[in-house]
């Protein structure tokens, strides 16, 4: 472990508008050192790393580079002290081959460009740090876990000694993550100082030399590699009352697998374009009271597959069927009214039109049931909405406020309240706690269970394997198109479907 | 079809390509920076009044020449500084630059319609002058514009992928985001393309008037504009195949001509439709699988972080 | 709307907002133009005079205002209507002049029947021309295979030259005249005219286009359905509406409405098909539409702005040998005042 101060953080305070993101943060990274900053969604570990990546100033307190006081007034001075940031959101180029993402980010690049050369440098570091990549490939043909190598790639490439990485393992498959902490292993021991944001005690407590958690924009505690347990980070993080992590071990179970069978897919393919994923050989049931998990990375068709039972993308092959009745032609409209109710990641995005107000949105999300005449039945909606919204316990914003006022959590109630509002059959959740805070993910999963006790069934879609560990009846896990592999609860273990999902054997087992 | 008509329209086809590739090259570089400029049409047009005035003015076709590539230039300029600063919709403001174009041009060309002008001069290499069917055609007897024109191609294509400005601009079309967080100022870059894109649309324009017909006419350019824009997706907006491009449809223009000097009797109205149902016909073949070929940041405006 | 807000950070009241809008609109187009007519060595002032004596005070004169205000204001709906999709319909041009033709098929084939059935012929044909014209790019676009900014562009450039060809060919006029023509139309296709001017019904049938425009997106439940294509393309589509009819429907529907403008013209105006029936009536609908931000009354008073703007630049030719070609600057440059405001919160939709 290195001694001296790569980077450092003092008496760091933000605040947007009456949100104070940081308050006094004070933070010290090392050469040769993992460095966990670890916190629940919302502590401030994001705005402390664009501060000291130079995206954003603090109101007070100053950023130290190598012992000295900085001035970041942007990336550029930050890359110029050799501090490089990898984001969630990628700022890859898929369009680009891996080459020339780099070269867009070299600081020592010619006028006049050599392909070949850019590639034999990517190729020599990525041997010494083990970030094996094809410069030549465009990267819209990698997986996640290789296009975040390239970003690594990028930073090291620009001279960067100092590495901050935002949830690097939110995309990744549990073996992905460990090639990933050998990388860090690699970098660590030829003195480059790495800062890795996270929410995931598990990774800190398997790699971090230092632990900093953050809780409400505040430092709550700081641990070294082997001080720590799970218990102490949590409480740091959530204080004395805390609300506990998510469990690992399985839910309460439902009582599906008996139950009467609501949807079924029978060798169901599509047709992709462009980057989109071609399902194929799709044999899937949904029965009456059980939640079926979806588990797969990007690119595996998670998506796709969400969108072919909805109605949205045609089948190529194969049959839908919606309670015994072949629905493969059926249009979106005609799903919805059937009982096919969708609730989606980005509310905003997919399910809603922030410029309409809230109860037209209400309206057009409920086919042709408030229809009158040339115009719209509004005091039946808004009966029927009060009573959804209260069956729910949520609040009901104003009928005319523009649903783009309305913040992300509450249109997102808005949109499930509206889903529920006719005792959908079938509730296809696509990604549905995604960037949600932990309040909002708990009320959203404990949603999805009423509806899967009604007697309904739930698709439940997502990356995330801990929540399909707690919410899934049976687990599908998805693959470059196809089901891979099929589990009832607890007989799985996210090993194996970590292997599953990113279409490694398990038999080839560590490179 | 005999040989005649098919020299002919060879040769035709080179003179008209000459414009079209000109302004599809220009375009070819705005767009790759992300920036569509539905007002193509009033860039030519620019050029081309700018172009002939100042050829009629000083008598020197060459000072038309490089007068029509500054003001297509600067009218590019200010098409960038409506897209780009003030961040407005770049189709209401692409044909916003399209009537300004139209009014200006008819403003600088007026007082010169009917100007007689000695337009670029032509010369043909000796060692093709003596082949006798090169002799009576009008095959590589050709001004400076056309014989630069395959070479100013290169130019372009070489700029965009070899050199780290073109990285860059490319770069912005992809991903203004991406840009930026590479250190890069993508406002600037735009504003660089544009200024190169509206130079070419100045030459394109400069050609039809000091070139092809010698003189100034309202709305001569008759949408070549839009078949550049067109014509840059179909050669998915890569700067060599906007070559072979140019040369279909300035073919197909050649041909209706040659057509039309042969008595065919063909109404000269269905011929003058072929480019633009040309153009059609070639995007809804294309149909989706254009898409991933454009640049993913084409139309969008770019907010800059925090 | 979130975005409206003066600088003073207080939220006027809608209708303060939107005068204070068209009226900063109307003072800088006197301005420039006014900039424009000192640099061409003419006196604004006088110009100014002359347009509102001859334009404006005058009966006549205001009569050609209402007949130039006719086609604008339909072009500018047939934008209007495709745009609260978030549609780009630069087609009008053609739209207008397919309609002129239809039109003027019916007029030519059934001219003997008599007018309370051939006036609503003609009346449809026109809106159908102008509809199938549009359903052409609505199509493409609905398939996703060509954008309709530039289908529509193009096919602007066609649908004159189908006109030609049919009045250079089979539509000839036998009567030698110094340009071809089509024959005249019967009386009875002729749409009537009041108060011996040649103001028309076809001025009624725009009145009533915008009217039934407003109705439709704000008080119907397909206006509700198109709005919300307009606001999120990808929500409407996961909740079942039929995202590719409407595309075409709506498009056609714009279409037609310019197709009832070229009818109005061969029927109302001319009582023939001729060349040149548009100088750039669908582009100026474009503007006006534009600038309106789809507004229904923001159109009517653009409309007539410009319809005073043509009228002064025909008047200030003849008055002060000004060239025409200033009102397309003119034009242009209001268009650029419009764009470069408030950035990121123009109400153009």
């Amino acid at each position: 472990m290195g001694d001296s101060v790569a980077l450092e953080a003092r008496e760091i305070s933000k605040a947007y508008g009456p949100v104070r993101a940081n308050v006094q943060v004070n933070l010290r990274l090392n050469a040769g050192e993992v460095h966990a900053l670890l916190g629940e969604n919302g502590a401030g570990k994001s705005t402390l790393s664009k501060i000291l990546y130079g995206f954003a100033r603090p109101d007070s307190g100053e950023v130290l580079a190598g012992g000295r006081a900085v001035n970041l007034r942007s990336p550029r001075d930050a890359r110029a002290l050799g501090v490089g940031m990898v984001f969630q959101n990628f700022m890859l180029i898929p369009a680009f081959s891996v080459a020339e993402n780099i070269a867009l980010f070299l600081t020592d690049l010619s006028p006049i460009v050599f392909t070949s050369r850019v590639e034999d440098r990517i190729r020599r570091l990525a041997q010494r740090f083990g970030l094996r990549v094809d410069p030549r490939s465009p990267v819209r043909q990698l997986s996640v876990g290789d296009q975040q190598k390239v970003e690594i790639l990028k930073l090291l490439l620009a001279n960067a000694r100092v590495l901050i990485l935002d949830e690097p393992t939110k995309v990744l498959a549990p073996h992905e993550v460990e090639e990933l902490f050998r990388v860090f292993a690699a970098l660590k021991a030829e003195g480059f100082a790495i800062l890795f944001i996270t929410h995931k005690l598990r990774e800190v407590i398997a790699c971090a030399d230092r632990i900093t958690v953050m809780r409400q924009g505040r430092v709550a505690g700081e641990s070294l590699r082997g001080e720590a347990d799970a218990r102490a980070l949590i409480t740091m993080m959530f204080g004395e009352q805390g609300v506990g992590a998510p469990a690992v071990a399985q839910g309460p179970r439902g009582s599906g697998l008996s139950g009467q069978e609501l949807f079924e897919l029978d060798g169901a393919a599509s047709h992709a374009v462009g980057s989109e994923t071609k399902l194929h050989g799709i044999n899937l049931r949904v029965r009456a009271g059980e939640i079926v998990g979806v588990a797969g990375v990007s690119g595996s068709g998670q998506r796709e597959l969400g969108d072919l039972i909805l109605g949205l993308r045609p089948l190529a092959a194969g049959r839908k069927l919606l309670r015994g009745i072949d629905v493969s032609r059926w249009s979106v409209g005609r799903m919805r009214e059937s009982g096919v109710a969708f609730v989606p990641e980005d509310c905003a995005g997919m399910a809603a039109m922030p410029g309409m107000s809230v109860r037209e949105n209400l309206v057009l999300g409920t086919g042709r049931r408030y229809w009158k005449g040339v115009s719209v039945d509004w005091k039946s909606l808004q009966a029927r909405m009060d009573e959804s919204f209260r069956a729910l316990e949520f609040p009901f914003p104003g009928p005319h406020m523009p649903a783009g006022s309305l913040s992300g959590g509450n249109l997102q109630r808005v949109v499930v309240a509206r889903e529920m509002a006719h005792d959908p059959k079938l509730v296809i959740a696509l990604y549905p706690t995604r960037g949600l805070d932990v309040r909002s993910a708990i009320s959203v999963r404990d949603l999805l269970r009423r509806v899967r006790d009604s007697q309904s069934g739930v698709l439940l879609i997502s990356e995330d394997l801990e929540e399909l560990a707690e919410m899934s009846d049976r687990l599908l896990v998805m693959y470059g198109g196809a089901l891979v592999g099929e589990f009832n609860r607890g007989e799985w273990s996210s090993e194996q479907v970590g292997h599953l999902m990113t279409g490694s054997s398990e038999a080839a087992g560590a490179r | 079809m005999n040989a005649p008509l098919a020299i002919g329209v060879i040769a035709g086809a080179v003179l008209s390509g000459t414009s079209l590739l000109y302004a599809t090259l220009g375009e070819t570089i705005t767009e790759r920076s992300g920036i569509v400029n539905l007002g193509l049409e009033g860039i030519l047009l620019i050029g081309a009044s700018v172009g002939f005035a100042s050829a009629a003015s000083s008598a020197s076709a060459y000072l038309g020449v490089a007068a029509a590539a500054l003001a297509g230039g600067a009218a590019n300029l200010l098409f960038g500084w409506l897209v780009v600063s003030r961040k407005a919709n770049q189709l209401a403001s692409g044909l916003a630059m399209m009537f300004f174009g139209i009014g200006a041009s008819a403003l600088v060309g007026g007082p010169f319609v009917g100007a007689v002008i000695t337009g670029l001069p032509k010369w043909r290499p000796s060692f093709l002058a003596g082949l006798r069917w090169v002799k009576s055609t009008t095959l590589f007897n050709y001004d400076i514009l056309i014989w630069l024109a395959v070479p100013v191609a290169l130019l372009v294509w070489w700029a965009l992928f070899r050199t780290r400005w073109g990285l860059g601009v490319r770069a912005v079309g992809e991903s203004a985001a991406a840009a930026f967080a590479s250190g890069r100022n993508p406002a600037m870059i735009q504003y660089q393309a544009l200024f190169a894109g509206g130079v070419l649309g100045g030459l394109a324009g400069a050609h039809l008037s000091l070139s092809l017909t010698l003189t100034w006419a309202e709305g001569m350019t008759a949408g070549r504009g839009f078949i550049a824009i067109a014509l840059v997706i179909f050669s998915k907006w890569h700067p060599l195949r906007a070559i072979a491009g140019a040369l279909v449809f300035g073919g197909a223009e050649a041909l209706q001509l040659q057509l039309q000097a042969r008595g065919a009797d063909v109404s000269p109205f269905l011929l003058d439709m072929i480019p633009y149902v040309l153009t059609l016909l070639v995007l809804l073949a294309w149909g989706g699988a254009r898409r991933l070929a454009a640049p993913a940041g084409l139309g969008r405006t770019f907010y800059g972080s925090e | 709307m979130p975005g409206d807000r003066t600088t003073a950070g207080r939220r006027l009241p809608p209708a303060a907002r939107a005068a204070a809008r068209y009226g900063l609109i109307t003072v800088i187009v006197l301005v420039v133009f006014g900039a424009i007519l000192l640099a061409a060595g003419k006196n604004p002032l006088k110009a100014y005079a002359d347009t509102f004596v001859y334009a404006l005070a005058n009966a006549y004169g205001f009569s050609e205002l209402l007949v130039r205000l006719t086609p604008i204001l339909l072009t500018a709906v047939a934008v209007a209507i495709p745009a609260r999709l978030g549609l780009i319909n630069v087609g009008g041009e053609g739209q207008l002049y397919m309609g002129a033709w239809l039109a003027t098929a019916g007029a030519l084939a059934l001219p003997h029947l008599p007018a309370w059935v051939l006036l609503p012929v003609v009346t449809l044909l026109g809106f159908s021309g102008g509809a199938l014209w549009a359903a052409i790019p609505g199509i493409l676009r609905a398939r996703k295979l060509v954008n309709e900014t530039i289908a529509t562009l193009l096919l602007n450039y066609v649908a004159p030259l189908i006109v030609s060809f049919f009045i250079f060919g089979p539509w000839r006029s036998p009567e030698s005249s110094a340009y071809p023509q089509s024959p005249a139309f019967s009386d009875a296709a002729r749409l009537p005219s009041f108060f011996n001017t040649r103001i028309h019904a076809g001025l009624l049938i725009a009145f009533a286009a915008l009217a039934l425009y407003w109705f439709l997106m704000e008080k119907t439940r397909w206006g509700l359905q198109m709005r919300a294509i307009g606001g999120n393309q990808e929500a409407s589509q996961r909740l079942g509406i039929p995202v590719a009819t409407w595309i075409v429907v709506a498009l056609a529907i714009g279409g037609g409405i310019a197709g009832l403008a070229g009818m109005g013209e061969v029927s109302g105006i001319h009582g023939r098909l001729r060349q040149g029936l548009s100088p750039g009536y669908g582009f100026t609908g474009f503007l006006i539409s534009w600038i309106a931000g789809g507004r229904p009354l923001g159109i009517l008073l653009m409309a007539f702005l410009f319809a005073v703007i043509t009228s002064a630049g025909d008047i200030l030719q003849i008055t002060q040998g000004l060239p025409y070609s200033v009102i397309n600057i003119l034009l242009a440059l209001l268009l650029f005042v419009v764009l470069a405001r408030r950035p990121a919160q123009r109400g153009a939709r």
